[in-house]
């Protein structure tokens, strides 16, 4: 398997004044399922489109399978798109509109049919050949446009927040769909999206972008449990974020002296510099626990709640904690607004838990 | 070579943009900035006789026209004409359009057409028409007359100025209508409802709030009529007479008759610049109008 | 509002009553039994409207103006087409300019325009004739189309040009497969309007045509001798009917598939 399939090699993308996509090099195996993930402006939709032929790069190179695209108008590049409102065409019905694309590629009649017919079953749309794009509803047009996509057997499938415009049942049922397909005809996805639970739940790969950088690429258990700076750490899920400095260091260990609460030994995954007051410390809500009486935990503290939240699956609480001069983020499965007599209780967390960060 | 082609034309946009409208500005450079710029150059020059043209530059042509006195009386008596057109027309046609704009629920757009559709028929017909009603054997008077009203014909009515602005303002309401509309379509309703519930009375609303709001289609409609009555020729051609003569008239007869392209040339530039000035000048007061009212 | 205002109602049917009534007389005088336009009517007749038949020249004059309308409105659509795509599409420097550039025969009277291609036109040496008015009508007509075509443009889905080049379609095959079907209605309104502004067109064609008349030129020329008035009310009848039809059918198609009445004709100034 390639795993150099893609080839991103220091590509940016300026607008007047504004670097969209700054200096940006990374790879995309072969068969991957491979995500831009990021809050609106960051330039992943760019980066989508120079992949595709939409924009033109400032500078640097794009690879597909070894071959250099990045001066092949769109219509010639081994990629095609799912766009982000579909963008069916509104004079061709369903099949009409699958079947666009394949008049450039010489095909006869025969093999038209059955590749339409064939990627029609794919998508669950047998039966809608005769509809026009205003006869279906959000989730089927999306279906077409993939459809429509796929039917030409790309070498890259480039989606563009195509599940944005679903209501939320229906993005779930498609986010577990979109994986399955892709695992099963192996084409090589990259997919762009804001939402950090669709990138984590459907990708082999991350990049979480901000800035026209990217700011981490990893696999998404990675992002979440070590992120590598201050911004994938709040963007990826919930975060509290804790003053810290650091003391002395101990080969891959670190003594930090956290706000109000002590100096402790830190796990220093990104080798941060010793007696520095640039960092700050990380700790995830889910990773926290809340408890009535004392835990035997790292560190346990005397907690008063200040406010929750109840979402059903779990509780959130806001609580002032001994030590920690702002409020603090605690999410329990366990306990709700209602388990705590006087809003008094105690909060534990564990060192493993905590992620030392620069603060950049 | 074509891959270095491809390269600059996908890497600017602005290359996109100029080769789709390079047809359009060029018509526009060869059809009427060049043409414009000869006959600027030819109002410098002088006809010595009905063949021959003296091509020394000179600004005579400028002092001649305005030592005519026919002449800047034409001039100023366009300008008068235009003025009054415009203003009647504005102020006749915008109860319509305030009619259209608030009152109208269903089918907006089909009575915008149906009074903008008289707009499509032939000008010259309809100046003639105008021909028929105003003159002295024409349906005003006749029926009047018929009708025992008149003994004589009213004669004002036909070549006259005054033919010469009824006509233009039939001939311009359309224009003024839709600037207008969608101008007024724009205001939001809830403000009027504001005022009203302030205490201001129906006027006062109106004065206050309605029409500086609709200020900018006012002076889109007040533009877009100016400029080209300034310049017509057809309606004091066929009923303007000797008292509703228009400067374009004179600039035909330069042309045709009398043959003095120079000084049609020299004419029609100063026509030009006056309407140039003109409409700087509106658009600058509108502009500090708008600033104060709002 | 929930409020009907009657005094308003009624003056915006006097209104009405004042754009349409002159525009009618012309065809009630057509048919009048007489030669000159005064109530009372004389009588109907329909011999005006065969006499219009009869006129060799105002077939030839007809023809002429046929000519030069479809001439002048497939150039200028076809003009305005390709710069409308331009404004609509993209972001470039100059983009005022060049607007304000395009719209500049709108806002210039007329006669000043028709004066200046006269004397370019002559003095390089060319005859007078339907070729300079041709011209002259492409221009006048260019911003209008233009207009037109924005209108319908600016609410176009852009994505599905992209879409179709990203499926394999280069610039050309997307035009004819894709932009051309969605922009059909609006180009031929454009086309349409633009063929009548050319057909009514006077000034130009009074300057530039030279001996060959257009339409309105020979009904100019009609229409200073009295006796033949009626055949030319006849015809401006003929004509009014047939621009009003057109007309309407022209915005009819610009508002398919637009769904909410747009502003048309939104003259942006």
């Amino acid at each position: 398997m390639n795993n150099s399939f893609i080839q991103i090699n220091n590509i940016s993308k300026h607008f007047a004044d504004v670097k969209a996509v700054d200096d940006v090099s990374f790879e995309i195996k072969e068969g991957e399922f491979f995500s831009l993930l990021g809050p609106s402006g960051c330039g992943k939709t760019t980066l989508l489109r120079l992949l595709a032929g939409f924009e033109y790069p400032t500078s640097g190179n794009l690879l597909i399978d070894g071959t250099d695209i990045t001066a092949l108008p769109p219509d010639k590049r081994p990629t095609n798109m799912v766009f982000q409102n579909y963008a069916i065409f509104p004079h061709l019905n369903v099949e009409k509109n699958i079947q666009f694309g394949l008049r450039k590629l010489g095909l006869s009649n025969n093999e038209i049919d059955k590749r339409v017919k064939d990627v029609l079953l794919l998508v669950k749309l047998e039966g809608y050949e005769e509809r026009f794009s205003n006869q279906l509803s959000g989730g089927q047009r999306q279906r077409v446009a993939l459809a429509r996509a796929l039917v030409r057997q790309p070498k890259v499938l480039l989606l563009d927040e195509p599940l944005g415009a679903l209501d939320k049942k229906l993005r779930d049922e498609m986010q577990l769909e979109l994986r399955t397909l892709q695992k099963n005809i192996g084409i090589t996805f990259v997919f762009v999206t804001h939402d950090q639970q669709e990138a984590i739940s459907m990708s082999d790969r991350v990049a979480v972008m901000n800035d026209g950088k990217i700011q981490q690429l990893s696999v998404p258990n990675e992002l979440y449990k070590n992120p590598e700076n201050i911004f994938v750490s709040d963007f990826i899920g919930e975060t509290n974020f804790l003053k810290a400095e650091t003391k002395s260091s101990h080969g891959e260990f670190i003594n930090v002296l956290i706000e109000g609460l002590g100096e402790f030994k830190i796990k220093n995954n990104l080798n941060i510099i010793a007696n520095s007051s640039d960092v700050v410390c990380s700790v995830r809500p889910e990773s926290m626990m809340i408890s009535k009486e004392k835990s035997d935990w790292d560190i346990c503290l005397d907690a008063k709640i200040c406010q929750t939240s109840y979402l059903g699956e779990m509780t959130r609480f806001y609580v002032e904690a001994k030590g920690i001069d702002k409020i603090i983020t605690v999410s329990s499965q366990h306990f709700d607004n209602k388990s705590f007599h006087n809003n008094e209780c105690f909060v534990s967390m564990s060192l493993e838990d905590i992620s030392l960060l620069n603060k950049k | 070579m074509i891959v270095f082609w491809r390269k600059i034309y996908a890497k600017y946009d602005n290359v996109k943009a100029y080769t789709l409208l390079s047809p359009a500005l060029i018509l526009i450079i060869l059809a009427m900035a060049v043409p414009m710029a000869l006959m600027l150059s030819f109002s410098m020059f002088t006809q010595v006789s009905m063949m021959e043209i003296d091509y020394t530059f000179t600004f005579q042509r400028y002092i001649d026209f305005f030592q005519k006195n026919l002449l800047v009386t034409l001039l100023i008596k366009s300008i008068k004409i235009s003025f009054l057109v415009t203003l009647i027309t504005l102020i006749t046609a915008y109860p319509v359009c305030y009619y259209i704009t608030f009152y109208v629920k269903k089918n907006k757009m089909l009575w915008l057409v149906l009074l903008t559709l008289p707009f499509w028929t032939s000008y010259l017909l309809r100046v003639f028409s105008w021909k028929i009603i105003l003159g002295t054997k024409g349906v005003i008077n006749s029926s009047l007359i018929n009708a025992g009203i008149l003994s004589e014909p009213l004669t004002f009515l036909m070549y006259s100025e005054t033919a010469v602005v009824i006509t233009l303002t039939h001939a311009w309401a359309a224009f003024a209508l839709l600037p207008l509309y969608v101008s007024l379509e724009k205001i939001d309703f809830s403000l009027i409802e504001a005022g009203r519930d302030l205490g201001l009375s129906r006027f006062e609303v109106f004065w206050k709030i309605t029409f500086p709001l609709s200020l900018p289609g006012v002076i889109g409609a007040i533009l877009i009529i100016f400029i080209p009555t300034v310049g017509d020729y057809v309606t004091p051609a066929l009923l303007g007479g000797i008292d509703g003569r228009m400067l374009s008239n004179m600039i035909q007869a330069y042309f045709g008759k009398i043959n003095n392209i120079p000084m049609g040339a020299a004419s029609a530039t100063i026509m030009l610049t006056t309407v140039v000035l003109i409409t700087i000048i509106v658009s600058n007061v509108t502009k500090r109008l708008t600033q104060r009212l709002t | 509002m929930n409020e009907k205002n009657s005094t308003l109602l009624i003056y915006t049917l006097l209104y009405f009553g004042f754009l349409y009534v002159p525009v009618l007389f012309l065809p009630i005088f057509s048919f009048n039994d007489a030669n000159y336009m005064s109530f009372p009517l004389a009588g109907f007749t329909t011999e005006h409207y065969e006499e219009m038949w009869s006129k060799r020249n105002l077939h030839k004059a007809l023809w002429a103006s046929i000519k030069v309308g479809v001439v002048a409105s497939v150039v200028s659509t076809t003009i305005a087409l390709f710069a409308a795509k331009a404004f609509a599409r993209y972001k470039f420097r100059g983009k005022k300019i060049s607007y304000g550039a395009i719209m500049m025969p709108f806002l210039i009277p007329e006669i000043i325009l028709a004066v200046a291609i006269l004397v370019i036109w002559v003095n390089l040496g060319f005859k007078l004739g339907l070729v300079p008015v041709t011209i002259g009508h492409t221009l006048f007509c260019t911003p209008f189309a233009m207009l037109i075509l924005l209108a319908r443009i600016e609410g176009f889905d852009f994505s599905l040009e992209e879409a179709s080049r990203d499926l394999g379609e280069n610039a050309w095959g997307t035009f004819f497969r894709v932009s051309f079907p969605l922009y059909l209605p609006g180009i031929v309104a454009a086309l349409l309007l633009s063929f009548i502004i050319s057909f009514d067109e006077f000034i130009l064609a009074f300057f530039l045509t030279g001996s060959d008349a257009t339409l309105p030129m020979y009904m100019w020329g009609q229409m200073r001798f009295v006796q033949k008035l009626p055949h030319v009310l006849a015809l401006g009848a003929v004509i009014i009917v047939f621009t009003t039809f057109i007309v309407l059918f022209a915005f009819w198609l610009r508002n398919i598939g637009q769904g909410k009445a747009k502003k048309d004709i939104a003259i942006k100034l």
